[in-house]
């Protein structure tokens, strides 16, 4: 028996304080913090710079326009709409004629668009599958560019160069029409939502009634697609689809009528400019309507929660199930505008718009709603990353059930309000009005759950059968604590 | 509201228009693309519509389940309903207590409506 020096028996090392997978991902991968944080010291300096010089430069003009020195011209970057009126101006004085200056504004107007939409859809799918990633704690594309960020562009040339199908017995005809029909109208939604002031592709004064007739468009396209691929898994999906968008547009356009009650007008810019002037959100005063509308456009754009049209588990793809290469790549990128589409529009009516409390003087309001469709967005992200999905008969009987008499419900308040509203001059109206519908919220909608038999589940925990006939119970019970 | 000229109607909806024909342009030169990097092949086997593996048996054009239909025939009720409404919203404020109470019998019937179908168990999916 040799002597060996009485060592300490070895401790385990301490484990560092945050020894998550998440943490260690964060801490390991190159995420965008990561990539701010390590950047060379010039690249820094240069980029806080520059943010800081637009800012600053912003707010100088903004300053001297509301100071009455300079008024809007080609300048007054907050708002680009200034820009293109001022090049109107210039192409009228140069004896073009109204019909020229008017087209190439729309052009521009139009173009604008499309590329706005087509970088978001870029930026977005990589934004949704790091978010994702991070969600269910993996890494995420990382290999395609700098952080993975030329994915996007590496899965459309992909796309392009994979081979189109057409399905045998299909209905050519037919078969050719959907990837158009629900490319266009996702794009010409996009035409009322009011970046800035004078910043509107179309400021129609029936924009909110545009924007539901456009968005409803899409419904023919996919039930063609479903129609003409000859494939059951297509047909199917696009009757859920069909019955899903139809009946979740009921509850959009109620709970859009609230707002337009309330605002007295169907122009998006008005509606912004009543939420500004008032200094208050529309989604405060009714959140059950804010609800209603972001609830039922995830139905509407088949998202996660209500994404049972396209559960790839039971029907494949739902209705593009039989399209491939770029048309199938056309139906991925509408369902991503889509959503995008719905930040927008949520912004727009019920948080603001291009409105922050007077910041909008000083920054530009394109920014402003920017961060706010990627909020709404990424709230979509994450009840993806959360959610299971419901089943048909759940959603349909929630829409029809509980959403519709509900918003119908109050419809009819915001009505009374409004017309208090337009009749009484209080200071603290608007006040008492969001304290009394967020009462009104709670009390209906406990009322009519219990009415239409929603009530949760009472939490008990059962013995899971497995475990007392394996005998793995008395295990369980050691682990807990030793409670009987 | 002021009233519109047609002139300014059109020139209102003329950005639709051009928005449609660049949407149209980028959708059909996406296509063309696609047309001219793919391979194309006219397979017969490759042109079978997807069905897990197996053989389709027969034309999908089949039998679907009349649920839907009675979906379309509540969703009509209500479309309708919203057109009403929507003019309502706008000039409710300025009439008065009157427009409130025809809304609110107009909704009353159509709500009857919908409770007969609840009733009926139409909105239950079977």
């Amino acid at each position: 028996m040799t002597t060996a020096p009485a060592s300490p028996p070895r401790r385990p090392e301490a484990p560092p304080a945050l020894a998550t997978p998440m943490a260690r991902q964060i801490r390991e991968a190159p995420t965008l913090r990561g990539m701010l944080t390590r950047a060379p010291a010039p690249v820094k300096v240069a980029g806080a710079l520059a943010g800081l010089l637009f800012f600053a430069a912003n707010a100088a003009i903004g300053y001297l326009v509301i100071d009455g020195r300079l008024d809007g011209h080609w300048y007054d970057f907050r708002d680009l709409g200034v820009a293109v009126g001022e090049l109107r101006v210039w192409l009228d004085d140069r004896g073009l004629g109204p019909w020229l200056s008017y087209w190439v504004t729309a052009l521009i107007g139009a173009v604008g668009i499309l590329s706005f939409v087509g970088g978001v859809l870029l930026i977005g799918t990589w934004i949704e599958r790091r978010l994702l990633a991070k969600f269910q704690i993996r890494r995420g594309p990382n290999r395609v560019g700098p952080f993975g960020l030329l994915q996007p562009l590496a899965d459309a040339i992909k796309l392009v160069q994979k081979e189109v199908l057409i399905p045998r017995g299909a209905d050519r005809i037919l078969f050719y029409l959907p990837p158009v029909l629900v490319f266009i109208p996702a794009m010409l939604a996009w035409g009322p939502v009011p970046w800035a002031p004078t910043m509107s592709y179309l400021d129609i004064n029936v924009g909110l009634v545009y924007v539901i007739a456009i968005s409803s468009l899409s419904v023919l396209a996919i039930f063609i697609a479903g129609w003409s691929s000859n494939n059951h898994y297509a047909l199917l999906g696009a009757m859920r689809t069909v019955a899903m968008m139809i009946s979740y547009e009921i509850p959009v356009s109620i709970s859009l009528l609230s707002v337009a009650l309330f605002t007295g007008s169907l122009k998006l810019s008005a509606i912004v400019g009543w939420q500004s002037d008032h200094t208050m959100w529309l989604g405060l005063i009714m959140p059950f309507a804010l609800f209603t509308f972001f609830f039922s456009s995830t139905a509407e754009i088949n998202r996660t929660p209500n994404d049972i049209a396209e559960a790839e588990s039971e029907i494949v793809a739902g209705f593009h199930t039989e399209y491939s290469g770029m048309k199938a790549g056309l139906f991925l990128a509408v369902e991503l505008g889509n959503a995008l589409l719905i930040g927008a529009l949520a912004a727009t009516f019920f948080l603001g718009g291009y409105t922050f409390f007077g910041l909008e003087q000083w920054i530009p309001p394109y920014l402003i709603l920017a961060v706010k469709i990627s909020a709404v967005y990424f709230l979509f992200v994450w009840l993806r990353g959360t959610l299971p999905r419901f089943r048909l008969d759940q959603l349909m009987g929630y829409a029809w059930k509980f959403l519709i008499p509900l918003s119908i419900a109050f419809m009819g308040v915001s009505a009374v309000e409004a017309s208090i509203l337009a009749r009484v001059d209080l200071p603290g109206l608007l006040l008492i009005v969001l304290v009394v519908n967020a009462a009104l919220t709670v009390v209906f909608v406990r009322l009519w759950a219990r009415v239409v038999g929603y009530e949760a589940p009472r939490d008990e925990v059962t013995m899971p059968a497995l475990t007392t006939s394996v005998g793995g119970l008395r295990a369980a019970q050691r682990l807990r604590g030793g409670a009987s | 509201m002021e009233p519109q000229s047609i002139d300014q109607l059109y020139s209102n909806y003329l950005p639709v228009l051009i928005a449609t024909i660049v949407g149209f342009v980028l959708v059909i030169s996406a296509l063309l693309g696609s047309r001219l990097l793919a391979p194309f092949s006219r397979e017969r086997e490759k042109a079978t519509t997807y069905e897990c593996g197996m053989l389709p048996i027969r034309r999908a054009s089949t039998n679907v389940g009349v649920r839907f239909y009675l979906y379309a025939i509540l969703f009509i009720i209500f479309d309708v309903e919203a057109v009403f409404i929507f003019p309502w919203a706008l000039s409710f404020v300025g009439v008065g207590a009157q427009a409130y109470w025809v809304m609110v019998a107009f909704i009353a019937i159509l709500g009857a409506g919908l409770g007969y179908a609840w009733k009926k168990g139409a909105l239950q999916w079977r």
